[in-house]
């Protein structure tokens, strides 16, 4: 029997480029889930007005987000909107816009949860001390719901690395793309390259990821 | 009489918190068996391991001879002889009145669905509930969903049942109608054990009292109304007397 | 926007959407099923086999379905498993769904009081008949909403086929964008087609869960 690839990985310098491509699909989250905390925690509060207009609009944002997939937002960006606008955008400028625009709806989401966990006699002695909108949120309400909020953030990370890897459909050159390359190349010398290789992709998914989750719901008990 | 339920030199623990210490005690058949006592002196535990629903550390239950053990293979053939209704009624949400009645009858017991039916109906009209078959739980009171899980574990045809502070979560008003309801069952001749607080309807149905202390069979006698009027330990006096309230006291 | 390309194209995306239901639901009843055996295994705490449903769990949960697709689909043929284009999609979908549905229903099954069981036991059911008959029917439709969060998610998920030679919708629009230029044309249906097949689940969702927060048994 052929070998099943292992070697392939440590021929030249196959295994560094795949920490390179994995560090791409890190950093295009890392990226993203900074913006998307910051503009979801805006979105949000928005949520909890009772504006209609605000609702509606917020509404029909999330749903877009609930019903379309990444890649198809993706593939709207990158390909659809260059070619209506006639410009030109980097596949990771792409990339990091359609996850800011996910990131932001979900973040949203969970903070108007948390926000509207928060019983409503909280805001009420609130404002009976005096105190303003912003002055209620700042001191009373966030305290509250950060705690519930920071696991929940930590876990939507994990799931940014992991969409992450639809970015070499609009030709961002991360992980999969490289162990694909690496299996082409090495495809007469190791035919069974694929198996080694993919394993190992897995296996480096499955490295970054759990420790975050882990993570993640080792806060939520430790809080809960 | 022959002797129905036999407990002897019961533990209970949950670690090292010592809940039952050394219980021992029989029921007859058609005896009807009230146990009373301070809140937290383990009447309640008493009576869910009678049901096998709590492990016990030690000594021995018996219902008609066969041990209750909560772990044994057997258990669910046992449960189906001992009728227990909770304080919480307990009723299953997602089917109505004549569903939660039928359920076990028919797939434990594999009676004919029919004739369950007809002796349900009969049964919810003895307890002032007829024409309520397709009432979903919620929908009821919490005094007509008492008698409804009075009538579900009766269905069982149990050789004996017990009652969980059956009265302790409904309104005043309600209490009154299930505590009807479980007189006519003592009339009838069923063998009951009872925890509860309603200390008048203990002395109306009581053939026997049980008082328990601190996990201890404290005083336990026939002689009921002597009970309540004087009772031979002090424990059981001072316990009584916070049902009352005197004048002096409040001065 | 060109409609005569329009009309030319909805036929190839009617058939791709045929696909995509397919194999989408084929996956989401593999991950239902694996959902009811995993959770029901959590439930029991049976031994050995609750620690594997955990280890299934994280690993499926912590990879992309992409990278499971491609072990599948390229890796798995090279130690002697070939299995179809339609059957890793199937199997890959249901193996990342069903690692979701364990958790969905076993967080509606914890939700149900234990004294329900213990009603259900001094009743004389044993622990199956218990779980089939009182804990399972109200742990489902307190899970609805998540179940069919899942099924939403898997259906989008699906988006991924087209890397392993799926006819489905992603790959039709691809093929287009690539081979014609037709763009925008091919992305608005892209669009259309989606919401076709998500809308309608998305709205049930969103009325069931009102229902389930306002409403209960019997209303």
């Amino acid at each position: 029997m052929d070998s099943l690839g292992i070697d392939v990985l440590f021929k030249g310098t196959n295994f560094v480029r795949l920490l390179q491509g994995l560090w791409i699909s890190v950093e295009i989250s890392m990226i993203s889930v900074a913006f998307s905390i910051v503009l979801g925690t805006v979105v949000g509060m928005f949520m909890t007005v009772r504006n209609r207009i605000v609702k509606i609009v917020l509404k029909t944002y999330l749903e877009i987000v609930r019903i379309m997939p990444q890649m198809v937002l993706l593939f709207i960006v990158y390909f659809g909107t260059t070619r209506v606008f006639q410009w030109d955008i980097s596949a990771e400028a792409a990339a990091i816009f359609v996850f800011v625009f996910w990131g932001t709806a979900e973040m949203g989401d969970l903070v108007r949860g948390s926000i509207k966990s928060i019983p409503k006699i909280q805001f009420e002695s609130a404002y009976a001390l005096g105190m303003n909108k912003f002055q209620t949120y700042y001191y009373i309400i966030f305290p509250q719901t950060i705690r519930r909020l920071i696991p929940l953030s930590i876990n939507l990370i994990t799931r940014m690395i992991k969409t992450t890897s639809l970015v070499m459909m609009i030709g961002i050159v991360e992980v999969l793309k490289i162990a694909q390359q690496i299996v082409e190349a090495n495809r007469n010398s190791s035919p069974n390259a694929a198996f080694g290789v993919f394993a190992v992709v897995f296996l480096l998914y499955f490295i970054v990821c759990w420790p975050i989750s882990r993570f993640s719901v080792y806060l939520e008990k430790r809080w809960a | 009489m022959s002797e129905l339920l036999k407990v002897t030199h019961l533990q209970k623990a949950y670690g090292d918190n010592v809940v039952l210490k050394d219980i021992n005690l029989s029921v007859k058949q058609g005896e009807v068996v009230v146990i009373i006592g301070p809140s937290g002196c383990g009447k309640s535990t008493f009576l869910r391991c009678l049901n096998g629903l709590e492990k016990i550390q030690g000594g021995e239950i018996a219902i008609d001879g066969s041990p209750v053990e909560a772990e044994s293979r057997d258990i669910s053939k046992i449960r189906q002889k001992i009728g227990m209704v909770f304080q919480s009624y307990e009723l299953f949400p997602h089917k109505n009145v004549i569903d939660n009645l039928l359920l076990a009858p028919v797939k434990v017991q594999k009676r004919d669905k029919e004739e369950v039916k007809e002796e349900a109906q009969k049964l919810l009209a003895k307890v002032g509930l007829a024409g309520k078959e397709e009432f979903f739980p919620r929908q009821l009171s919490g005094g007509q969903k008492q008698r409804v899980a009075i009538v579900r574990a009766l269905l069982m045809h149990p050789e004996i049942i017990l009652f969980d502070e059956v009265t302790a979560a409904l309104d005043p008003e309600m209490v009154q109608e299930v505590l009807h309801t479980m007189l006519k069952l003592a009339k009838s001749g069923s063998t009951m054990i009872i925890v509860t607080h309603e200390m008048a309807f203990a002395r109306a149905i009581a053939d026997r009292i049980v008082f328990f202390d601190e996990g201890e069979i404290i005083e336990e006698t026939r002689e009921v109304e002597q009970f309540f009027e004087k009772p031979k330990t002090d424990r059981a006096r001072r316990f009584l007397r916070t049902f009352t309230f005197s004048k002096s006291e409040i001065d | 926007m060109d409609f005569n390309v329009i009309n030319e194209y909805i036929p190839l995306y009617k058939n791709a959407l045929l696909l995509t239901l397919k194999i989408g639901w084929q996956g989401i009843l593999v991950s239902l099923f694996i959902g009811l055996i995993g959770s029901a295994i959590l439930y029991f705490r049976i031994k050995i086999l609750k620690t594997f449903i955990g280890i299934y769990i994280e690993i499926f949960r912590n990879t992309p379905l992409l990278v499971q697709l491609f072990f599948i689909y390229f890796a798995l043929p090279k130690i002697g498993i070939v299995l179809s284009a339609e059957v890793c999609g199937t199997l890959g979908l249901g193996l990342l769904g069903g690692a979701y549905m364990i958790e969905t229903i076993r967080s509606g099954l914890e939700s149900i009081p234990v004294i329900q069981r213990e009603s259900a036991a001094s009743l004389g059911l044993n622990e199956m008949q218990s779980l089939w008959h009182v804990i399972l029917p109200q742990a489902i439709s307190v899970s609805v909403p998540g179940l069919l969060a899942n099924v939403i998610f898997l259906l989008k998920e699906t988006s991924v086929f087209s890397t392993i030679s799926l006819m489905d919708l992603m790959f039709t629009a691809k093929d287009l964008i690539g081979m014609y230029a037709k763009t925008i044309e091919a992305l608005f249906l892209l669009v259309v087609f989606y919401l076709i097949m998500l809308l309608p689940i998305s709205i049930l969702g969103t009325i069931l869960e009102r229902r389930m927060r306002y409403g209960q048994f019997g209303d």
